[in-house]
């Protein structure tokens, strides 16, 4: 795509913008870069390294079971692994992914800033995820890797049942990496209700934008109990206290609790982001705007709402009150109508529209489909005698992996290909990306489907092994036969990427004839994103000629450009309203040094050697003194 | 419509492979009322949803077939219509459906997997969970015994369950659901054989290394043959015909099996493993890891963990005649 040379006023206020904002390149840039941009990246290559990890760690679980008494792994060391898959995928893969990569490249493009609201902050989040990961896998080096599965039951975590270091890393590491969440969480509420540009009121603001508000008011509620709960058991596991000590009046069921209040929101937070980018997707490809938009919006909003009343359907098999589990599971009956409306929703949108069968499309639709068998057979759960009866089951094993797997990841990857070519300005391979998608949607399908039916008849998860001769011998081995195709599938959507990147055609500023703001500015958008800020006049502001032709006029006028320094306009919280302009803070060191500290401390905490610890503590407030100590620079 | 086939040949896919493994641990081969009724629930559901994926993919496939039509079937492309069709199909039908699956099943059918009223059922017994085997008291008898639960068939028997240690889950998929065995929390559930046979179960709750062997199984006998099980289990052990029977007594008594086992009829009085009065008259070792036969059951006494790895059983240091006379004893523990 062939671009005009702006006018030379527009170009001398560019120049001047881009020398604002520039961040200096090498790994120093990296270190102390606040670019929410760059950000992105640094998650997005950070939650795919885990992915693979977690991935590794399935295909072992697998290849263990591809047939009875199958010994590629001793029992503690399969414990250690499906732990680790799972601890893995949820928090150091699947949210950091969606919320940290495609969260802070997407959403200050889409809602026409500059950065997000607190960039520090921001920077801080991604360097404390990196360090509380690491953390985490350093458990694997010695070989004391969390054993006791990812919702990490007690007594099993307790002291007296698991005596090792194993569970310390588990709960230190998630009460470290849910300091990065929820700080992230907080800037992604102020940024989008202060920071979108103004005429962007909230009925205007993309449903991506809006499954990013909800899922990070989700977050902010949902990861208190966790960290209690982790509290509560790291205290009575180096302290001695007795929070979950049944002999000493403690209670086991309060872990349960505590655990789900949080683990359940935690599906919704995990899946959100993902109906958010089929919502950016289908349009685009479908050329039509979304069917029912406040509907989906308002959908969006309830699921995060009412995902915090259903915990209790994870506990039906605990000898709970029945009225207890009915009133729950009626909850979770009920959280399936915002689920429904989206899907009739989104396949409405397809049907009505012109839908050209690109490659993120077809991911989409897989999400689609597999999303339903995922969302049935949760209807299913909700039916309490069936739950108790194939609850901890290889059934769950499949429904789960419907949801996270076919309802998460699959629009994930839709949405790589999607962005692709907005982040490096080149292409993917659209013959490669289909045949790709058809690999990896045959795999997933044939690793997840026979464990419903594996579960039906009668196979506990959780089991390094199997005996022969109850019939779970050819759903285990079509499972892991599976497992392999859906690798292959994966790793072909990876050499996409690293051949498009390379030899990739370049792709212009909006080659797919997108809706909203990104697609605006170049590929790879500049270091300020917008060269003045965008006037927005619906949800669907790239299909608004006038308004993106203003801005080229007004970039020549000098309106709305700030030019003036590190700036980005705040704006009313409603209707968007200029309200004023904000001074932002350019690159800095102290994120990553508090990242540093803070992984000191959680160090110490694990070897209990607390004063060491505690001077780690002080160490990490004196790095805060020196973030606060200079207020963002005009340049 | 070849998406119709396709979902019918789904449909029957999944039913001929799950009936095709159709084990004694399979929850579609149901063996009492309240089993049955989950089943037809299993069953009914899944139509339900055969149903409501088949229209929605039906949908896709019409986008798929022809991408450029801008209405949809029946409704038209007026924004109303359409935004009338997701209404009706994403709110409307949901909820009544929903309505009716609430009522059939947590309504409905929850009572028949209710814990049952205990002057209701004939007898209980009480199963407790520890890592990894399952100890099984029948109150006002002294009989205890692990992993292999009797009771006479076609009789309602009220399941009291609690954990020695951590949380595991006391399951038989053909008797009915399972429900968790929780430290110092008591659960109940019934369970009913419609038939003589044996039903098997397995721990349903992660509890540790040996999570997946501990697995126990319910042998639904007849009135008679129960009754004369229980009274053979509730006897002391009988005593050791042979002079190296009674030699292998001595060993087991002065070895460490005693600090752990309890004998009926003689000192032993552990309570750590499994009652080993009547232990020949079980037909597994090790919550159903290894037959009980002569071989694996000397092999479980001078190295259970190579038979089960991590089990809370110690190697037992012990010479040749020592353990050919032990295992003689416990052979004639029946």
């Amino acid at each position: 795509m062939a671009t005009v040379a702006p006018p030379p006023a527009a170009q001398r206020r560019l120049d001047r913008l881009e020398r604002i904002w520039k961040e200096p390149s090498g790994l120093v840039g990296w270190l102390t870069t606040l670019d929410h941009k760059r950000i992105g990246i640094l998650y997005f290559f950070t939650s795919l390294a885990f992915f693979a990890a977690g991935g590794i760690e399935a295909l072992i679980i697998r290849t263990q079971l591809i047939g009875p008494n199958g010994g590629l792994v001793s029992p503690e060391a399969y414990d250690q692994i499906m732990t680790m898959h799972g601890v893995t995928m949820v928090f150091l893969a699947v949210i950091p992914m969606q919320i940290g990569a495609f969260g802070n490249y997407l959403l200050p493009l889409m809602i026409g800033a500059r950065d997000m609201a607190f960039p520090r902050l921001n920077a801080l989040s991604y360097w404390i995820f990196l360090a509380s990961g690491l953390f985490i896998y350093s458990s694997m080096v010695g070989g004391t890797a969390p054993n006791a599965g990812w919702f990490n039951y007690v007594p099993l975590a307790s002291r007296q049942y698991a005596p090792g270091p194993n569970i310390d890393f588990y709960t230190l590491g998630l009460i470290f990496t849910g300091i990065a969440t929820s700080a992230t969480a907080i800037n992604f509420i102020v940024t989008i209700f202060k920071l979108r540009a103004p005429g962007m009121s909230l009925n205007r603001m993309p449903l991506f934008a809006f499954a990013i508000l909800a899922v990070s008011f989700a977050l902010v509620f949902a990861l208190p109990p966790l960290t209690v709960a982790l509290t509560f058991l790291e205290l009575d596991r180096a302290l001695g206290l007795h929070f979950f000590d049944v002999a000493l009046g403690g209670d086991t069921l309060l872990w349960q609790h505590l655990f789900w209040v949080f683990g359940h929101p935690e599906v919704y937070i995990i899946i959100l982001p993902a109906f958010g980018i089929a919502t950016a997707i289908i349009p685009t490809f479908c050329e039509r705007k979304m069917v029912a938009f406040p509907l989906v919006a308002l959908a969006e909003i309830l699921v995060a709402f009412i995902g915090f009343g259903v915990w209790a359907h994870h506990m039906l098999a605990v000898g709970l009150a029945t009225v207890t589990t009915i009133y729950f599971t009626a909850a979770s009956m009920i959280i399936v109508i915002p689920s429904s409306i989206q899907l009739f929703a989104w396949t409405t949108t397809i049907v009505t529209g012109k839908p050209r069968f690109q490659t993120p499309l077809l991911w989409i639709i897989g999400f689609i489909v597999l999303f339903m068998i995922g969302g049935l057979t949760g209807i299913m759960l909700a039916a309490i005698p069936f739950d108790q009866q194939v609850h901890d089951t290889y059934f769950i094993v499949g429904h789960f992996h419907y949801v996270i797997f076919g309802a998460a990841v699959f629009p994930v990857i839709g949405g790589i290909y999607f962005w692709f070519p907005k982040v490096t300005g080149r292409m993917y391979d659209e013959r490669l990306g289909k045949l790709s998608f058809w690999v990896t949607f045959a795999g997933m399908n044939l690793t997840f489907f026979p464990m419903h039916i594996l579960g039906l008849i009668g196979m506990p998860r959780r089991q390094y092994t199997y005996p022969a001769g109850l019939g779970w011998e050819f759903s285990n081995l079509l499972e892991t036969l599976g497992a392999y195709l859906l690798a292959v599938g994966l790793l072909m959507v990876v050499a996409n990427l690293i051949r498009s990147y390379r030899r990739g055609a370049p792709a212009g500023d909006d080659p797919f004839g997108g809706d909203t703001l990104e697609w605006s500015v170049s590929s790879p958008p500049p270091s300020y994103n917008f060269p003045s800020i965008p006037k927005v006049s619906s949800p669907y502001p790239m299909w608004d000629r006038e308004d993106r032709d203003s801005d080229a006029k007004r970039l020549e006028e000098g309106e709305a450009v700030l030019e003036g320094g590190h700036e980005t306009p705040a704006s009313t919280v409603l209707d968007a309203d200029w309200d004023e302009i904000l001074d932002m803070p350019s690159q800095s060191w102290t994120p990553f040094l508090i990242s540093v500290t803070l992984l000191g401390m959680f160090t110490m905490l694990l070897l209990q050697h607390y004063v060491v610890a505690l001077g780690f503590a002080v160490l990490t407030g004196l790095v805060l003194a020196a973030w606060h100590w200079k207020e963002p620079q005009v340049a | 419509m070849p998406l119709w086939r396709a979902a019918w040949l789904s449909f029957t896919l999944v039913g001929t492979l799950a009936l095709s493994g159709c084990g004694q641990q399979s929850t579609l081969d149901p063996h009492s009322e309240p089993a049955r009724q989950i089943e037809t629930l299993w069953w009914v559901m899944l139509v339900g949803s055969v149903i409501a994926f088949g229209g929605a993919c039906y949908l896709l496939v019409i986008a798929w077939r022809r991408p450029e039509r801008t209405g949809l079937p029946v409704v038209g492309d007026s924004p109303r219509a359409i935004e009338a069709t997701v209404a009706v199909f994403g709110i409307a039908i949901p909820v009544v459906a929903l309505i009716a699956l609430f009522v059939y099943s947590n309504v409905s059918v929850i009572q028949a997997t209710e814990p049952p009223a205990p002057e209701e059922t004939a007898m209980t017994i009480e199963v407790t969970g520890s890592q990894w085997w399952w100890q099984v008291r029948y109150p006002g008898t002294p009989a205890i015994t692990a992993n292999e639960i009797h009771i006479p068939v076609n009789t309602r028997v009220n399941i009291v369950t609690e954990a020695e240690d951590v949380i595991h889950s006391f399951w038989i998929p053909q008797l009915n659901r399972k429900v968790d065995s929780l430290p110092g929390k008591p659960n109940r559930v019934e369970i009913f054989a419609d038939e003589p046979g044996r039903y098997l179960g397995s721990c349903a709750e992660f509890c540790g290394v040996q999570h997946a062997q501990m697995d126990v199984a319910v042998y639904a006998d007849t009135p008679e043959r129960f009754r004369a099980w229980l009274d053979n289990q509730a006897r002391p052990r009988p005593t050791p015909p042979t002079p190296l029977a009674r030699k292998g007594e001595q060993v087991f008594l002065s070895k460490q099996c005693a600090s752990c086992h309890t004998i009926r009829g003689t000192s032993a009085r552990g309570e750590v493993g499994p009652d080993l009065t009547h232990l020949k008259s079980r037909e597994t070792l090790g919550a159903l890891t290894i037959p009980n036969r002569k071989g694996y059951l000397a092999g479980w006494v001078i190295d259970p963990q190579t038979m089960k790895e991590g089990t809370k059983m110690p190697a037992l240091d012990i010479t040749g005649p020592e353990l050919q006379a032990l295992v003689e004893y416990l052979e004639r523990l029946r």
